[in-house]
Protein backbone atom coordinates (compact mmCIF):
# COMPACT_ATOMS: atom_id res chain seq x y z
CA UNK A 1 0.00 0.00 0.00
CA UNK A 2 1.11 3.32 -0.91
CA UNK A 3 1.14 5.13 2.13
CA UNK A 4 3.17 2.20 3.88
CA UNK A 5 5.85 1.37 1.29
CA UNK A 6 5.94 4.75 -0.69
CA UNK A 7 5.36 2.33 -3.69
CA UNK A 8 2.03 3.15 -5.82
CA UNK A 9 -0.17 -0.22 -6.56
CA UNK A 10 -1.04 -1.26 -10.15
CA UNK A 11 -4.45 -0.30 -9.61
CA UNK A 12 -3.16 3.42 -8.52
CA UNK A 13 -1.63 3.12 -11.75
CA UNK A 14 -4.27 1.90 -13.88
CA UNK A 15 -6.35 4.92 -12.23
CA UNK A 16 -4.05 7.44 -13.38
CA UNK A 17 -3.68 6.39 -16.81
CA UNK A 18 -5.65 7.76 -19.68
CA UNK A 19 -8.07 5.48 -21.53
CA UNK A 20 -6.70 2.77 -24.24
CA UNK A 21 -8.62 5.19 -26.68
CA UNK A 22 -7.11 8.03 -25.55
CA UNK A 23 -3.61 6.49 -25.41
CA UNK A 24 -3.72 5.43 -28.94
CA UNK A 25 -3.99 8.98 -30.26
CA UNK A 26 -0.73 10.10 -29.55
CA UNK A 27 1.40 12.02 -25.87
CA UNK A 28 -0.56 12.58 -23.11
CA UNK A 29 -0.32 13.14 -19.50
CA UNK A 30 -0.29 10.42 -16.71
CA UNK A 31 -0.75 12.26 -13.28
CA UNK A 32 0.40 10.19 -10.50
CA UNK A 33 -1.00 12.12 -7.29
CA UNK A 34 -2.79 9.90 -4.99
CA UNK A 35 -2.86 12.17 -1.77
CA UNK A 36 -4.93 15.33 -1.10
CA UNK A 37 -2.25 17.34 -0.40
CA UNK A 38 -2.66 21.86 -0.52
CA UNK A 39 -0.72 21.93 -4.36
CA UNK A 40 -1.86 23.31 -7.36
CA UNK A 41 0.94 24.27 -9.94
CA UNK A 42 0.10 21.59 -12.29
CA UNK A 43 -3.49 23.64 -13.02
CA UNK A 44 -1.13 26.80 -13.09
CA UNK A 45 1.39 25.51 -15.65
CA UNK A 46 -1.26 23.91 -18.31
CA UNK A 47 -1.82 25.74 -21.21
CA UNK A 48 -4.88 23.35 -22.24
CA UNK A 49 -7.47 23.45 -20.29
CA UNK A 50 -6.60 19.67 -19.48
CA UNK A 51 -6.05 20.24 -15.53
CA UNK A 52 -8.70 21.98 -14.14
CA UNK A 53 -8.92 24.92 -11.53
CA UNK A 54 -9.12 23.84 -8.34
CA UNK A 55 -12.04 24.06 -6.49
CA UNK A 56 -9.86 23.41 -3.17
CA UNK A 57 -6.23 23.46 -3.43
CA UNK A 58 -6.35 20.18 -1.75
CA UNK A 59 -8.17 18.25 -4.01
CA UNK A 60 -6.65 15.51 -6.17
CA UNK A 61 -5.85 17.08 -9.85
CA UNK A 62 -8.77 16.65 -11.88
CA UNK A 63 -7.51 15.94 -15.44
CA UNK A 64 -9.58 16.27 -19.22
CA UNK A 65 -7.04 13.80 -20.96
CA UNK A 66 -9.28 14.75 -24.28
CA UNK A 67 -7.66 18.47 -24.09
CA UNK A 68 -3.90 17.10 -23.44
CA UNK A 69 -1.56 17.67 -25.79
CA UNK A 70 1.15 16.40 -24.19
CA UNK A 71 2.92 19.25 -24.14
CA UNK A 72 4.94 18.63 -20.88
CA UNK A 73 4.73 22.07 -19.29
CA UNK A 74 3.34 20.43 -16.19
CA UNK A 75 5.61 17.62 -15.74
CA UNK A 76 9.06 20.07 -14.69
CA UNK A 77 6.11 22.12 -12.34
CA UNK A 78 5.06 19.37 -10.54
CA UNK A 79 6.75 20.36 -6.91
CA UNK A 80 6.12 16.14 -6.66
CA UNK A 81 7.48 15.07 -10.15
CA UNK A 82 4.62 13.01 -9.75
CA UNK A 83 3.26 13.51 -13.93
CA UNK A 84 4.79 11.79 -16.83
CA UNK A 85 3.46 12.52 -20.67
CA UNK A 86 3.29 8.89 -22.50
CA UNK A 87 3.10 8.58 -26.51
CA UNK A 88 2.05 5.38 -27.39
CA UNK A 89 2.56 5.89 -30.91
CA UNK A 90 6.06 6.55 -30.91
CA UNK A 91 6.75 3.38 -32.80
CA UNK A 92 4.73 0.08 -33.52
CA UNK A 93 6.99 -1.98 -30.35
CA UNK A 94 7.72 1.03 -28.04
CA UNK A 95 5.92 4.02 -26.29
CA UNK A 96 7.98 7.17 -25.72
CA UNK A 97 7.83 8.11 -21.58
CA UNK A 98 8.87 11.47 -20.86
CA UNK A 99 9.94 11.85 -16.78
CA UNK A 100 11.49 14.41 -14.93
CA UNK A 101 14.83 13.29 -13.76
CA UNK A 102 16.98 15.28 -10.77
CA UNK A 103 20.05 13.99 -10.99
CA UNK A 104 23.83 13.81 -12.67
CA UNK A 105 25.24 13.04 -14.81
CA UNK A 106 22.02 13.43 -17.08
CA UNK A 107 22.68 10.76 -19.76
CA UNK A 108 22.59 11.69 -22.94
CA UNK A 109 20.66 10.84 -26.38
CA UNK A 110 21.06 7.56 -27.72
CA UNK A 111 22.63 5.74 -24.30
CA UNK A 112 21.08 2.56 -23.20
CA UNK A 113 19.85 2.55 -19.62
CA UNK A 114 18.24 0.58 -17.27
CA UNK A 115 14.65 1.17 -16.65
CA UNK A 116 13.48 0.91 -13.33
CA UNK A 117 10.12 0.27 -11.94
CA UNK A 118 7.98 2.66 -8.70
CA UNK A 119 10.16 0.09 -6.38
CA UNK A 120 13.60 0.60 -7.99
CA UNK A 121 13.86 -2.56 -9.32
CA UNK A 122 15.72 -2.67 -12.75
CA UNK A 123 13.03 -4.07 -15.39
CA UNK A 124 13.81 -3.63 -18.45
CA UNK A 125 16.41 -1.62 -20.95
CA UNK A 126 15.41 1.28 -22.19
CA UNK A 127 16.65 3.84 -24.76
CA UNK A 128 17.00 7.51 -24.19
CA UNK A 129 15.75 9.83 -26.95
CA UNK A 130 16.09 12.83 -25.85
CA UNK A 131 17.36 14.88 -23.10
CA UNK A 132 15.77 18.55 -22.59
CA UNK A 133 17.36 20.64 -19.69
CA UNK A 134 16.36 24.23 -20.58
CA UNK A 135 15.83 27.15 -18.08
CA UNK A 136 12.44 27.25 -18.32
CA UNK A 137 12.60 23.72 -16.67
CA UNK A 138 14.16 25.12 -13.64
CA UNK A 139 16.41 22.25 -12.59
CA UNK A 140 14.19 19.29 -13.64
CA UNK A 141 15.21 18.36 -17.05
CA UNK A 142 12.75 16.32 -18.56
CA UNK A 143 14.40 13.34 -20.60
CA UNK A 144 12.36 10.66 -22.97
CA UNK A 145 13.09 7.27 -23.40
CA UNK A 146 11.83 4.42 -25.22
CA UNK A 147 9.84 1.72 -23.53
CA UNK A 148 8.80 -1.32 -25.25
CA UNK A 149 4.89 -1.17 -25.16
CA UNK A 150 4.31 -4.15 -22.43
CA UNK A 151 6.41 -1.78 -19.46
CA UNK A 152 4.22 1.23 -20.47
CA UNK A 153 2.49 1.08 -16.83
CA UNK A 154 5.76 -0.50 -15.40
CA UNK A 155 9.11 1.86 -15.96
CA UNK A 156 9.05 5.28 -13.65
CA UNK A 157 12.52 6.25 -13.18
CA UNK A 158 15.95 5.11 -15.25
CA UNK A 159 19.47 4.10 -13.84
CA UNK A 160 22.71 4.86 -15.51
CA UNK A 161 25.61 2.52 -14.20
CA UNK A 162 25.64 -1.12 -15.51
CA UNK B 1 19.25 51.84 24.51
CA UNK B 2 18.23 51.50 21.12
CA UNK B 3 15.02 52.65 20.03
CA UNK B 4 13.58 50.66 18.01
CA UNK B 5 10.19 50.54 16.08
CA UNK B 6 9.49 47.13 15.58
CA UNK B 7 11.91 44.18 16.00
CA UNK B 8 11.48 40.71 13.89
CA UNK B 9 13.79 38.24 15.56
CA UNK B 10 14.46 35.57 13.12
CA UNK B 11 15.13 35.87 9.51
CA UNK B 12 13.77 32.75 8.12
CA UNK B 13 11.02 32.29 5.67
CA UNK B 14 7.61 33.82 8.30
CA UNK B 15 10.71 36.51 9.38
CA UNK B 16 11.39 37.41 6.35
CA UNK B 17 7.50 38.16 4.73
CA UNK B 18 6.65 39.60 8.29
CA UNK B 19 9.83 42.44 8.26
CA UNK B 20 8.50 43.10 4.23
CA UNK B 21 4.95 43.13 4.78
CA UNK B 22 5.56 46.04 7.99
CA UNK B 23 7.93 47.93 5.73
CA UNK B 24 5.84 48.29 3.04
CA UNK B 25 3.08 49.74 5.16
CA UNK B 26 6.09 51.95 6.79
CA UNK B 27 7.28 50.66 9.54
CA UNK B 28 11.37 51.08 10.46
CA UNK B 29 11.69 47.16 11.33
CA UNK B 30 15.27 46.14 12.54
CA UNK B 31 15.59 42.34 11.87
CA UNK B 32 18.04 40.07 13.68
CA UNK B 33 19.00 36.76 12.75
CA UNK B 34 21.89 34.91 15.17
CA UNK B 35 23.42 32.74 11.74
CA UNK B 36 25.77 34.87 9.06
CA UNK B 37 22.73 35.58 6.43
CA UNK B 38 19.19 36.10 6.63
CA UNK B 39 16.87 33.27 4.79
CA UNK B 40 16.91 30.39 7.84
CA UNK B 41 16.09 27.17 6.36
CA UNK B 42 14.74 28.65 2.68
CA UNK B 43 18.87 28.84 1.63
CA UNK B 44 19.29 25.10 1.80
CA UNK B 45 15.90 24.08 0.59
CA UNK B 46 16.76 22.97 -2.68
CA UNK B 47 13.05 21.12 -3.99
CA UNK B 48 10.53 22.80 -5.45
CA UNK B 49 7.86 24.29 -2.96
CA UNK B 50 3.63 22.89 -2.48
CA UNK B 51 1.13 25.38 -2.19
CA UNK B 52 0.21 27.88 -4.64
CA UNK B 53 1.58 30.77 -7.03
CA UNK B 54 0.74 33.09 -3.51
CA UNK B 55 3.53 31.32 -1.95
CA UNK B 56 5.73 30.94 -4.29
CA UNK B 57 4.61 27.35 -5.28
CA UNK B 58 6.97 24.94 -7.58
CA UNK B 59 10.03 27.87 -7.00
CA UNK B 60 12.75 26.39 -5.22
CA UNK B 61 13.23 27.42 -1.33
CA UNK B 62 16.72 28.78 -2.03
CA UNK B 63 15.16 30.92 -5.23
CA UNK B 64 12.36 31.69 -3.30
CA UNK B 65 15.07 33.35 -0.29
CA UNK B 66 16.58 35.03 -3.18
CA UNK B 67 13.58 36.88 -3.57
CA UNK B 68 12.07 37.36 -0.48
CA UNK B 69 15.96 38.78 0.15
CA UNK B 70 15.63 41.61 -2.88
CA UNK B 71 12.49 42.82 -1.12
CA UNK B 72 14.38 43.32 1.81
CA UNK B 73 17.24 45.22 0.40
CA UNK B 74 15.44 47.86 -1.55
CA UNK B 75 13.26 48.65 1.62
CA UNK B 76 15.67 51.29 2.78
CA UNK B 77 13.60 51.23 6.38
CA UNK B 78 14.59 47.93 7.45
CA UNK B 79 17.89 47.48 9.31
CA UNK B 80 19.18 44.30 9.04
CA UNK B 81 21.25 42.33 12.09
CA UNK B 82 23.34 39.57 10.76
CA UNK B 83 25.27 37.63 13.32
CA UNK B 84 23.08 38.99 16.19
CA UNK B 85 22.10 36.37 18.87
CA UNK B 86 18.48 37.69 21.18
CA UNK B 87 19.45 37.20 24.78
CA UNK B 88 16.53 37.84 26.61
CA UNK B 89 12.83 39.50 26.48
CA UNK B 90 12.79 41.89 29.89
CA UNK B 91 9.51 42.55 31.75
CA UNK B 92 9.79 46.20 30.95
CA UNK B 93 9.95 45.59 26.94
CA UNK B 94 14.08 45.49 26.43
CA UNK B 95 15.46 43.08 24.50
CA UNK B 96 19.18 42.17 24.71
CA UNK B 97 21.40 41.23 21.78
CA UNK B 98 24.43 40.23 21.22
CA UNK B 99 26.17 40.63 18.23
CA UNK B 100 30.29 40.20 17.65
CA UNK B 101 30.89 39.89 21.45
CA UNK B 102 29.01 43.09 22.72
CA UNK B 103 25.93 43.37 24.15
CA UNK B 104 23.15 45.91 23.00
CA UNK B 105 19.80 46.79 24.18
CA UNK B 106 16.89 47.42 22.76
CA UNK B 107 13.44 48.61 23.07
CA UNK B 108 11.09 48.23 20.29
CA UNK B 109 7.57 48.83 20.43
CA UNK B 110 6.50 45.70 18.74
CA UNK B 111 7.64 42.38 17.96
CA UNK B 112 7.39 39.74 15.63
CA UNK B 113 8.96 36.43 17.08
CA UNK B 114 9.62 33.96 13.84
CA UNK B 115 12.87 31.87 15.58
CA UNK B 116 11.83 28.60 14.22
CA UNK B 117 11.98 25.55 15.41
CA UNK B 118 15.01 22.89 16.37
CA UNK B 119 15.02 18.99 15.93
CA UNK B 120 13.81 16.87 17.91
CA UNK B 121 16.44 13.98 19.47
CA UNK B 122 15.97 10.05 19.62
CA UNK B 123 17.19 7.97 22.49
CA UNK B 124 18.48 4.80 21.79
CA UNK B 125 21.93 3.65 22.99
CA UNK B 126 25.50 4.92 21.63
CA UNK B 127 23.66 7.76 19.49
CA UNK B 128 26.36 10.17 20.66
CA UNK B 129 28.75 7.84 18.24
CA UNK B 130 30.22 10.84 15.60
CA UNK B 131 28.16 10.08 12.62
CA UNK B 132 24.92 10.78 13.82
CA UNK B 133 23.19 13.51 13.29
CA UNK B 134 20.39 15.52 13.40
CA UNK B 135 18.62 15.52 9.47
CA UNK B 136 18.30 19.22 9.10
CA UNK B 137 22.06 19.62 9.79
CA UNK B 138 23.08 17.24 6.84
CA UNK B 139 21.05 19.49 4.76
CA UNK B 140 22.84 22.45 6.18
CA UNK B 141 26.28 20.58 6.25
CA UNK B 142 25.41 19.28 2.51
CA UNK B 143 23.26 22.20 0.85
CA UNK B 144 25.05 25.42 2.39
CA UNK B 145 28.65 24.05 2.62
CA UNK B 146 29.09 22.12 0.21
CA UNK B 147 30.24 18.92 2.79
CA UNK B 148 29.37 15.14 1.79
CA UNK B 149 28.14 13.82 5.44
CA UNK B 150 29.63 10.43 4.43
CA UNK B 151 28.96 7.72 2.24
CA UNK B 152 26.13 5.99 3.30
CA UNK B 153 22.86 7.04 5.30
CA UNK B 154 20.22 5.34 7.64
CA UNK B 155 17.50 8.21 7.84
CA UNK B 156 14.88 7.70 10.76
CA UNK B 157 11.70 9.24 9.93
CA UNK B 158 9.45 9.15 7.01
CA UNK B 159 8.43 12.48 7.20
CA UNK B 160 8.81 15.32 4.46
CA UNK B 161 12.36 16.35 6.20
CA UNK B 162 13.33 13.06 6.42
CA UNK B 163 12.28 12.01 3.01
CA UNK B 164 13.47 15.61 1.28
CA UNK B 165 16.88 15.01 2.78
CA UNK B 166 17.45 11.58 1.62
CA UNK B 167 16.43 12.43 -2.24
CA UNK B 168 18.88 15.16 -1.86
CA UNK B 169 21.58 12.95 -0.13
CA UNK B 170 21.59 10.79 -3.35
CA UNK B 171 21.65 14.06 -5.71
CA UNK B 172 24.78 15.05 -3.82
CA UNK B 173 26.02 11.53 -4.94
CA UNK B 174 25.80 10.10 -1.32
CA UNK B 175 24.00 6.10 -0.89
CA UNK B 176 20.99 6.04 1.17
CA UNK B 177 20.79 2.54 2.70
CA UNK B 178 16.98 2.69 4.26
CA UNK B 179 14.35 5.20 5.14
CA UNK B 180 12.92 4.26 9.41
CA UNK B 181 9.92 5.04 10.45
CA UNK B 182 8.21 3.84 13.94
CA UNK B 183 4.99 5.09 12.36
CA UNK B 184 2.59 2.66 10.78
CA UNK B 185 2.52 5.08 8.11
CA UNK B 186 4.69 7.25 6.11
CA UNK B 187 3.97 11.09 7.93
CA UNK B 188 5.62 13.01 4.99
CA UNK B 189 4.12 13.93 1.38
CA UNK B 190 3.63 10.21 -0.51
CA UNK B 191 4.95 11.95 -3.80
CA UNK B 192 7.97 12.69 -2.03
CA UNK B 193 8.02 8.79 -0.41
CA UNK B 194 7.43 8.02 -4.11
CA UNK B 195 10.62 9.93 -5.62
CA UNK B 196 12.89 7.96 -2.99
CA UNK B 197 11.45 4.83 -3.47
CA UNK B 198 11.64 4.50 -7.15
CA UNK B 199 15.67 5.25 -6.52
CA UNK B 200 15.20 1.48 -4.51
CA UNK B 201 15.60 3.21 -1.45
CA UNK B 202 13.53 0.94 1.03
CA UNK B 203 11.50 2.32 3.64
CA UNK B 204 10.81 0.39 7.07
CA UNK B 205 7.65 1.36 8.75
CA UNK B 206 6.91 0.16 12.56
CA UNK B 207 10.58 0.22 12.85
CA UNK B 208 13.27 1.92 14.86
CA UNK B 209 16.57 2.20 15.88
CA UNK B 210 17.24 -0.66 18.76
CA UNK B 211 20.77 0.25 18.76
CA UNK B 212 23.98 2.41 17.36
CA UNK B 213 27.70 0.38 16.81
CA UNK B 214 30.69 1.30 16.28
CA UNK B 215 34.61 1.43 17.66
CA UNK B 216 35.23 5.36 17.16
CA UNK B 217 32.73 6.43 14.99
CA UNK B 218 29.10 5.05 13.85
CA UNK B 219 29.66 2.13 11.62
CA UNK B 220 26.28 0.70 11.94
CA UNK B 221 22.79 0.17 13.41
CA UNK B 222 20.56 -2.59 14.65
CA UNK B 223 17.41 -2.30 13.92
CA UNK B 224 14.13 -4.01 15.01
CA UNK B 225 10.02 -4.23 14.20
CA UNK B 226 7.74 -2.19 16.19
CA UNK B 227 4.40 -3.67 17.01
CA UNK B 228 1.16 -1.48 17.43
CA UNK B 229 1.92 -0.09 20.61
CA UNK B 230 5.40 1.08 19.82
CA UNK B 231 7.06 -1.57 21.37
CA UNK B 232 10.25 -3.12 20.39
CA UNK B 233 9.76 -6.85 18.92
CA UNK B 234 12.11 -9.32 20.14
CA UNK B 235 13.63 -11.54 17.66
CA UNK B 236 13.10 -9.42 14.40
CA UNK B 237 16.02 -7.17 14.68
CA UNK B 238 18.89 -6.70 11.44
CA UNK B 239 21.83 -4.96 10.71
CA UNK B 240 22.56 -1.88 8.28
CA UNK B 241 25.70 -1.07 7.76
CA UNK B 242 26.08 2.77 7.41
CA UNK B 243 28.65 6.01 8.36
CA UNK B 244 25.64 8.41 9.02
CA UNK B 245 22.33 7.82 11.02
CA UNK B 246 20.21 10.74 9.91
CA UNK B 247 17.46 11.68 12.99
CA UNK B 248 14.80 13.15 11.31
CA UNK B 249 12.12 12.81 14.23
CA UNK B 250 10.39 16.34 13.92
CA UNK B 251 10.28 19.54 15.01
CA UNK B 252 10.05 21.56 18.47
CA UNK B 253 9.51 25.54 18.78
CA UNK B 254 12.29 27.41 19.74
CA UNK B 255 9.70 29.57 21.90
CA UNK B 256 12.06 30.33 24.75
CA UNK B 257 11.64 33.92 24.45
CA UNK B 258 8.46 33.81 24.18
CA UNK B 259 8.01 32.19 27.59
CA UNK B 260 10.87 35.27 29.08
CA UNK B 261 8.12 37.38 27.45
CA UNK B 262 5.48 36.26 29.36
CA UNK B 263 2.86 35.11 26.54
CA UNK B 264 0.34 32.65 27.70
CA UNK B 265 1.49 28.79 26.16
CA UNK B 266 0.25 25.66 25.76
CA UNK B 267 1.62 22.42 24.97
CA UNK B 268 -0.35 21.11 22.09
CA UNK B 269 1.16 17.87 20.74
CA UNK B 270 0.15 18.17 17.16
CA UNK B 271 1.97 21.41 16.55
CA UNK B 272 5.32 20.31 17.92
CA UNK B 273 5.20 21.40 21.60
CA UNK B 274 4.61 24.56 24.07
CA UNK B 275 2.93 27.04 21.83
CA UNK B 276 1.56 30.51 22.39
CA UNK B 277 -2.44 31.58 22.44
CA UNK B 278 -2.39 33.91 19.63
CA UNK B 279 -5.58 36.26 18.35
CA UNK B 280 -6.26 35.95 14.61
CA UNK B 281 -3.95 38.92 13.94
CA UNK B 282 -1.32 36.48 15.49
CA UNK B 283 -0.37 38.47 18.75
CA UNK B 284 0.16 36.80 21.62
CA UNK B 285 -1.11 37.14 25.53
CA UNK B 286 0.98 40.23 25.42
CA UNK B 287 -0.09 43.12 23.12
CA UNK B 288 2.31 44.07 20.87
CA UNK B 289 4.03 40.95 20.42
CA UNK B 290 3.37 38.54 17.48
CA UNK B 291 4.16 35.57 16.08
CA UNK B 292 4.51 33.69 12.98
CA UNK B 293 6.25 30.64 11.67
CA UNK B 294 7.44 27.29 12.96
CA UNK B 295 7.98 29.10 16.66
CA UNK B 296 3.89 29.17 16.86
CA UNK B 297 3.35 25.62 15.32
CA UNK B 298 5.08 23.43 13.43
CA UNK B 299 4.05 23.58 9.58
CA UNK B 300 5.33 23.78 6.25
CA UNK B 301 7.32 26.83 5.11
CA UNK B 302 4.39 27.89 2.83
CA UNK B 303 1.92 28.57 5.87
CA UNK B 304 5.24 30.15 7.47
CA UNK B 305 5.39 33.19 4.96
CA UNK B 306 1.58 33.32 4.93
CA UNK B 307 1.89 33.89 8.82
CA UNK B 308 4.58 36.29 8.07
CA UNK B 309 3.39 38.55 6.23
CA UNK B 310 0.06 38.62 8.14
CA UNK B 311 2.37 39.25 11.50
CA UNK B 312 3.99 41.98 9.66
CA UNK B 313 0.74 43.40 8.96
CA UNK B 314 -0.95 43.31 12.29
CA UNK B 315 2.18 44.52 13.60
CA UNK B 316 2.49 47.46 11.84
CA UNK B 317 -1.32 48.07 12.24
CA UNK B 318 -0.70 48.04 15.40
CA UNK B 319 2.45 50.23 15.34
CA UNK B 320 -0.73 52.85 13.88
CA UNK B 321 0.80 52.24 9.85
CA UNK B 322 -2.43 51.68 7.44
CA UNK B 323 -2.80 50.91 3.66
CA UNK B 324 -5.63 51.55 2.03
CA UNK B 325 -6.63 47.96 0.93
CA UNK B 326 -5.78 46.59 4.75
CA UNK B 327 -8.56 44.70 5.55
CA UNK B 328 -8.94 42.83 1.60
CA UNK B 329 -4.93 41.90 2.51
CA UNK B 330 -5.81 40.58 5.54
CA UNK B 331 -8.82 38.60 4.84
CA UNK B 332 -6.55 37.32 1.89
CA UNK B 333 -3.91 35.79 3.70
CA UNK B 334 -6.36 34.28 5.96
CA UNK B 335 -7.94 32.79 3.23
CA UNK B 336 -4.30 31.41 2.14
CA UNK B 337 -3.80 29.94 5.81
CA UNK B 338 -7.17 28.28 5.45
CA UNK B 339 -7.12 26.63 2.61
CA UNK B 340 -2.96 25.65 3.02
CA UNK B 341 -4.45 23.95 6.13
CA UNK B 342 -7.77 22.92 4.54
CA UNK B 343 -6.98 19.22 3.54
CA UNK B 344 -6.43 16.07 5.54
CA UNK B 345 -2.92 16.81 6.18
CA UNK B 346 -3.70 20.02 7.61
CA UNK B 347 -6.28 19.15 9.76
CA UNK B 348 -4.04 18.03 13.18
CA UNK B 349 -3.13 21.88 12.69
CA UNK B 350 -5.73 23.14 12.21
CA UNK B 351 -7.62 21.35 15.39
CA UNK B 352 -4.02 22.30 17.01
CA UNK B 353 -4.61 26.18 16.54
CA UNK B 354 -8.36 26.04 17.41
CA UNK B 355 -7.11 25.20 21.38
CA UNK B 356 -4.71 28.36 21.09
CA UNK B 357 -7.37 30.84 20.16
CA UNK B 358 -7.35 34.25 21.57
CA UNK B 359 -11.16 35.30 20.55
CA UNK B 360 -11.37 39.01 22.08
CA UNK B 361 -9.18 41.59 23.45
CA UNK B 362 -10.63 41.15 26.97
CA UNK B 363 -8.29 37.45 26.81
CA UNK B 364 -5.20 39.69 26.45
CA UNK B 365 -3.91 39.82 29.45
CA UNK B 366 -0.78 41.98 29.73
CA UNK B 367 0.66 45.40 28.02
CA UNK B 368 3.61 45.04 26.38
Amino acid sequence: MLAVTGIPTAEDVEKAFPSEERLAQGPVVVVECYQSIPCNPCYTACRTGAIKEFEDINDLPTVDHSLCNGCTLCVSNCPGLSIMVVDMTYTEEEALLKIPYEFLPLPEAGQMVKGLDRAGQEICDVKVVRVVNSKALDKTPVISIAVKKDFVKLVRNIRMEG
Amino acid sequence: MMPVELLVIGGGPAGLCAAIQAAEMGSRVMIVDRNNALGGQLVKQTHMFFGSEKQYASKRGFDIAKLLLDKIANLSNIEVLEATTVLGVYEDGVVTLEKNGSYLKVKPKAMVVATGASEKALAFPNNDLPGIYGAGAVQTLMNEYGVKPGNSVLMVGAGNIGLIVSYQLMQAGVKVEAIVEGGPQIGGYLVHASKVRRMGVPIYTQHTVKAAYGKEVLEGVTLCRLDDQWQQIPGTEFDVKADVVCISVGLTPLSELLWQAGCQMKYVNSLGGFVPYRDDNLQTSVKGIFVAGDVSGVEEASSAMVEGYLAGLSAASYLGYKIYNMNELKSDLLLQLDSLRHGPVGDRIRKGIAELRIINEAAASKEA
